[in-house]
């Protein structure tokens, strides 16, 4: 296929995050967090001060990034930004939404999670039907 | 449909017929294979979409559970500990490798994490709540490796779903615009073939017809040329004129015919009277005349030497 975009084989890769302080904490104690030479990091933390424009552009840039292969990425966060998540088609990297401490999470909200609702069941009404 | 009675530009020939049924064929298995693909396809899919929607109501669950180990361990090793472990970060421990897995043509990309060198979080919480951030570190570990996971099942679920669309796609193509295509293409060479031949066939026919006159034609000339060549001898030779020695050849031309049918409609029968009046063309007799001509009566119908008689 001509327009199936190429799927990178990477020996590693890294996990990026958007996110609220107490995840991205939870997730840089895990050992996820990465600093290069720049001092550019693979996350942003989210506050009542971070701008829509500023998560925009991290989204955008950790998309782009070579050496990214998931972005996680708070519901509430993703919910700003909804029209540039929902634009975004590529396999990798893979977005992935994830709840927050403070903000529960809504299956409905999610954009992948809401195409496999529908198709599952459009699916089982359709299997039901024959 | 105009897509329906569309077909290919082509030559009418039997080569082209050849040709248009080997495409035919390839097309109908092509269609074949494809929607085996495409059925393979469905299958994996919704074993994922079945595995996403269990792994992501699992998902809530676990950062839940993660969140609130990382409460303990703040309320054991105080609040500074997030600007600890923020200022302790330098490069990546945790990554994740992607490698790909073939499923009916298709390549899905698998993601798998694993840990790579330590991370400098050992001596974080050494003063106090060590365990409990060793504890939480656990739990975040635990939650990558569930994200992980998702993130596997939802880059596959996006590529089968692309995937299966372009099979699906292709199948319907090959089903509703090539295959009626070359079908349509192929009952028209095969139309225009026959009317070729029948052209061939009537034309043939002509031909021959034409032949045939044209030989019969000459063959006339020629005999009229010899009847021409024979009385100009005769007339040479017998002293006589041209126009009588045509009448003498063509009443000899008949020579093998001894009945005839007179006016009145009675079938009359050449009779000799003697042999001598036998070897001579009955055609010269006055008799003979007579009847051919019509004139007269039976009883005038014979001379000295022949006679007709009624049957």
């Amino acid at each position: 296929m001509a327009n199936k975009p190429q799927i990178r084989t990477n020996s590693s890769a890294l996990i990026a995050m958007i996110a609220d302080e107490d995840t991205i904490t939870g997730f840089l104690l895990a050992g996820v967090g990465n600093v290069d030479l720049r001092r550019n990091t693979n996350y942003l933390i989210v506050d009542s001060k971070t701008t829509v424009k500023q998560i925009e552009e991290a989204f955008k840039e950790f998309t782009t990034r070579e050496d990214i292969a998931i972005v996680l990425i708070s519901q509430y966060v993703a919910n700003m930004i909804r029209f540039v998540v929902d634009s975004y088609n590529k396999p990798i990297p893979a977005i992935l939404e994830i709840p927050s401490k403070d903000h529960p999470y809504d299956p409905a909200h999610d954009s992948v999670l809401s195409r496999v609702k529908y198709l599952f069941n459009t699916e089982s009404v359709a299997s039901g039907r024959r | 449909m105009s897509g329906q009675t569309q077909r290919l530009t082509v030559v009418p020939t039997v080569t082209m017929l050849g040709v248009m049924k080997a495409r035919l064929v390839g097309a109908t298995r092509g269609h074949a294979l494809l929607k085996k693909k495409s059925d393979a396809l469905t299958v994996q899919f919704r074993l994922i979409l079945k595995k996403i929607v269990s792994t992501k109501e699992s998902m809530g669950d676990v950062m839940k559970t993660s969140s609130f180990a990382l409460t303990e361990a703040k309320y054991v090793a105080g609040e500074n500990i997030k600007h600890i472990v923020r200022e302790n970060v330098s490069s990546a421990a945790l990554k994740v490798r992607s490698y790909q897995e073939n499923i009916a043509g298709v390549k899905l990309p698998k993601f798998e994490y694993f840990i790579d060198g330590e991370t400098k979080n050992d001596l974080t919480g050494l003063a106090r709540g060590g365990q409990q951030v060793q504890a939480c570190r656990g739990a975040y570990v635990k939650s990558i490796e569930l994200l992980v996971e998702l993130a596997t099942l939802q880059t596959s679920f996006l590529t089968l779903d692309d995937a299966i669309k372009t099979t699906n796609r292709r199948v319907n193509a090959l089903e509703n615009v090539v295959k009626p295509r070359i079908e349509n293409t192929i009952s028209y060479i095969k139309g225009e073939l026959d009317e070729l031949e029948r052209e061939d066939f009537f034309r043939l026919k002509k031909i021959q017809g034409y032949k045939r006159r044209e030989v019969e034609r000459q063959r006339e000339a020629a005999k009229a040329y010899a009847e021409e060549k024979v009385a100009e001898e005769m007339s040479l030779q017998k002293g006589i004129s041209l126009s009588s020695a045509h009448d003498m050849l063509s009443l000899a031309a008949q020579k093998d015919q001894d009945w005839k049918v007179d006016s009145d409609g009675f079938v009359l029968r050449w009779i000799s009277r003697n042999a001598a009046a036998a070897a001579t063309s009955p055609y010269y007799s006055a008799a003979w005349c007579n009847a051919f001509t019509g004139k007269g009566t039976v009883e005038l119908l014979k001379d000295q030497d022949h006679e007709f008689e009624k049957i």
